[in-house]
């Protein structure tokens, strides 16, 4: 390697170390103050090594002072319930605007685009009164609804689907395939990569939602992680920063961990399907 | 439609017209394919052969015009109802399915209800696990006979161009379809492999005894497999018959250029209205009943012309060798036309005729080529061939 090739590579590495550091920093931070003794977090002396551990009794009041477990288990259920719903209709839906020819189809595109543009909050008033009506504030089914259809997932899974092989398409049909069972039996397998890179978006957008969850929920056996975490806001618990971040690293966790697993899958999704 | 002794189903289009958007891509085509015959659409990019293809098979639907395969007309029908198979160009194998399951696809949806091809639910037929295994030892069955058993778990991913394309003619084998469609199956091989194909797939022809409607942009291929050859340019047959009639009685001027390789040697001339063609100094005594001053174009196959002793009694053309190519049997004279010109010319001829005119000092930077009048034809300016009355003895 050349001298200059070299020190090009040094620079573009350092640029990217210093991008990974800001990135890493809050996790870094939070894992350290979740470990840390409630007099040290606002103590007047800058040590990033607490004094002591305190690991045992900040995760311990994590787990206890709040319904943290509940929420957790709330997030998974919501979660799963959303990404079911949004696979089961987005895939089929984007499958017909990518490869099937009908009347109105391109405008029906437009107005797949137009929807990416629209905000949840630009909504949520009128879903509110519209749950509030129909009795449903509180419900799993709330958290879950706005949700189900995904003009994100539409668009990824469209621009994935107009790339895959017509002829393989046309193999199914001749073998006598319906275009439902192609969906699933041919295009959704090849679609894999795509699948598991929206799964991520989608997932992670709703287990750290907090502005829906806050709007539709009142009881704390409804909770999701994030409304969770508040309750170490409260006056009630004092403010305990070190609970707090320990609540924070327990939801993180499920997170990161499911990302490094489908980290491959995810980067190939991706990059595959053009949104960049 | 008539059926072959076999009783293979022909298939029938009548008056077939396709445009897309703007442009015109089949123009009335009438095309009879007799059942059990091996049919090969050929034709320049463009020429609407795949199109026509994906017609049959249902996959396009004509804007105008009725296709019947065994007689009875399918225009209605869904692509998997007509019972035909399609082999693609780039195969189109499932990529998530081993072999054994490619090609088992077919004959899992003809065989097994929707509920028994369900995930879970699948298992809870009891009929399931019977069906499956005939299933299974037909699939073995049809590998054994491509000579793909040992590739039955391997997916399309790990296989060679070969190997694929074997699989996909399982595939479409396995559920013994009334006819066989083939698209450019041969373009995505090497060239050895191909030329080993052309005969496997004669072979299986011969074998299945159904219809084979196969496209090709070759030229070779068709000529090589084909019992028949339609020749299409521009949405329209321009010529049907067996190979040896596109080769020795082309139709069209087009037809005669895309025919044959190395292609035709086509010279411009003028009738001299007594019989013969002026091209400049020479004069080729085939246009009777042309009237004088009318354009035509000679058309010679490469292997109609030879090196001439001096004092040929027939037609000669002068000529000047620019390059002369062994190609081990047969010798390639690239030669151009200082009467005409300089029209490029080429003749075949064999290691022997060479050798014996290299002896006798007859190829040197000039040389003579006599026309032997079988490989001569005559087009007129329209391109439609002009009908030549050969006069006895003309060598």
């Amino acid at each position: 390697m050349s001298p200059s090739r070299l020190i090009g590579r040094i620079a573009a590495h350092t640029v990217l170390a210093a991008g990974a550091v800001v990135m890493a920093a809050p996790f870094v931070w939070m894992l350290l103050t979740s470990i840390r003794p409630p007099e040290e977090v606002f103590g007047a002396v800058f040590d990033p090594i607490p004094s002591r551990f305190a690991g045992f009794e900040n995760y311990g009041q994590a787990l206890t002072a709040s319904n943290l477990p509940r929420a957790m288990l709330n997030g998974v259920i919501v979660c799963g319930g959303i990404l079911a719903v949004q696979l089961m209709t987005a895939i089929p839906a984007a499958y017909a605007l990518a490869r099937l020819s009908f009347r109105g189809r391109e405008l029906l595109f437009a107005l797949v685009l137009f929807g990416l543009t629209i905000p949840i909050q630009v909504p949520a008033l009128p879903l509110y009164i519209a749950f509030a009506n129909l009795r449903l504030l509180d419900t799993y089914f709330a958290l879950m609804a706005p949700f189900f259809l995904t003009v994100f997932g539409l668009f990824l899974f469209r621009q994935f689907f107009r790339t895959y092989p017509e002829e393989i398409l046309q193999a199914a049909r001749l073998d006598g395939m319906g275009e439902f069972e192609i969906v699933w039996r041919i295009a959704a397998p090849a679609a894999l990569p795509a699948i598991a890179a929206f799964s991520v978006f989608s997932v992670v957008a709703h287990w750290n939602d907090l502005y829906w969850p806050l709007i539709v929920i009142t009881s704390s056996e409804r909770a999701t992680p994030a409304l969770g975490i508040l309750a170490f806001r409260d006056a009630e618990t004092g403010g305990n920063y070190g609970a707090l971040m320990a609540a924070a690293s327990l939801i993180t966790g499920p997170m990161i961990a499911g990302f490094l697993a489908a980290r491959r899958a995810f980067v190939r999704g991706i990059t595959m399907t053009g949104v960049r | 439609m008539r059926k072959s002794e076999e009783g293979a189903d022909g298939v029938a289009l009548a008056g077939i017209v396709k445009s897309f958007g703007a442009t015109r891509v089949l123009d009335g085509i009438d095309l009879a394919i007799e059942g059990g015959e091996f049919l090969t659409l050929v034709g320049p990019s463009g020429c609407g052969k795949s199109t026509l293809l994906r017609i049959i098979a249902g996959l396009e639907t004509a804007d105008g015009g009725t296709v019947a395969i065994g007689g009875r007309r399918v225009d209605h029908l869904r692509p998997d109802e007509r019972d035909v198979a399609m082999v693609f160009q780039s195969y189109a194998l499932y990529p998530h399915m081993t072999v054994a399951g490619n090609i088992a696809t077919p004959l899992e949806l003809r065989r097994l209800t929707l509920a028994e091809r369900l995930p879970l639910v699948r298992h809870l037929s009891p009929r399931r696990p019977r069906v499956m295994r005939g299933i299974m030892a037909e699939v073995r069955a049809v590998a054994e006979t491509l000579q793909i058993g040992h590739l039955l778990d391997r997916r399309p991913a790990q296989l060679s161009g070969g190997q694929r394309q074997r699989v996909a003619l399982g595939r479409a084998m396995v559920r013994r379809p009334r006819v066989f469609l083939m698209d450019e199956p041969l373009s995505n091989l090497d060239a050895a492999l191909r030329v080993h194909m052309r005969s496997e797939l004669a072979e299986l022809h011969a074998r299945l005894g159904i219809t084979f409607v196969y496209v090709t942009h070759d030229q070779v291929e068709a000529m090589t497999m084909s019992s028949r050859v339609a020749l299409m340019d521009r949405g329209r047959i321009l010529q049907l018959g067996t190979p040896s009639d596109l080769y020795d009685h082309p139709a069209t001027l087009a037809v005669a250029r895309f025919i044959g390789s190395p292609p035709i040697n086509l010279i411009e001339g003028e009738s001299d209205g007594a019989g013969g063609v002026r091209i400049d100094g020479a004069r080729l005594p085939i246009a009777q009943g042309v009237a004088g001053g009318t354009r035509v174009t000679v058309g010679i196959r490469p292997e109609a012309l030879h090196p001439a002793p001096p004092r040929h009694d027939g037609p000669v053309l002068r000529a000047r060798l620019k390059r002369a190519e062994n190609l081990g049997a047969e010798w390639l004279l690239h030669a151009i036309l200082p009467d005409s010109a300089g029209t490029a010319v080429v003749a075949r001829i064999t290691a022997a005729e060479h050798e014996a005119a290299q002896r006798a000092g007859l190829i040197g930077e000039e040389l003579a080529l006599a026309v032997s009048a079988s490989g001569m034809h005559l087009f007129g300016a329209d391109g439609a061939r002009i009908a030549v009355r050969r006069l006895a003895g003309a060598a």
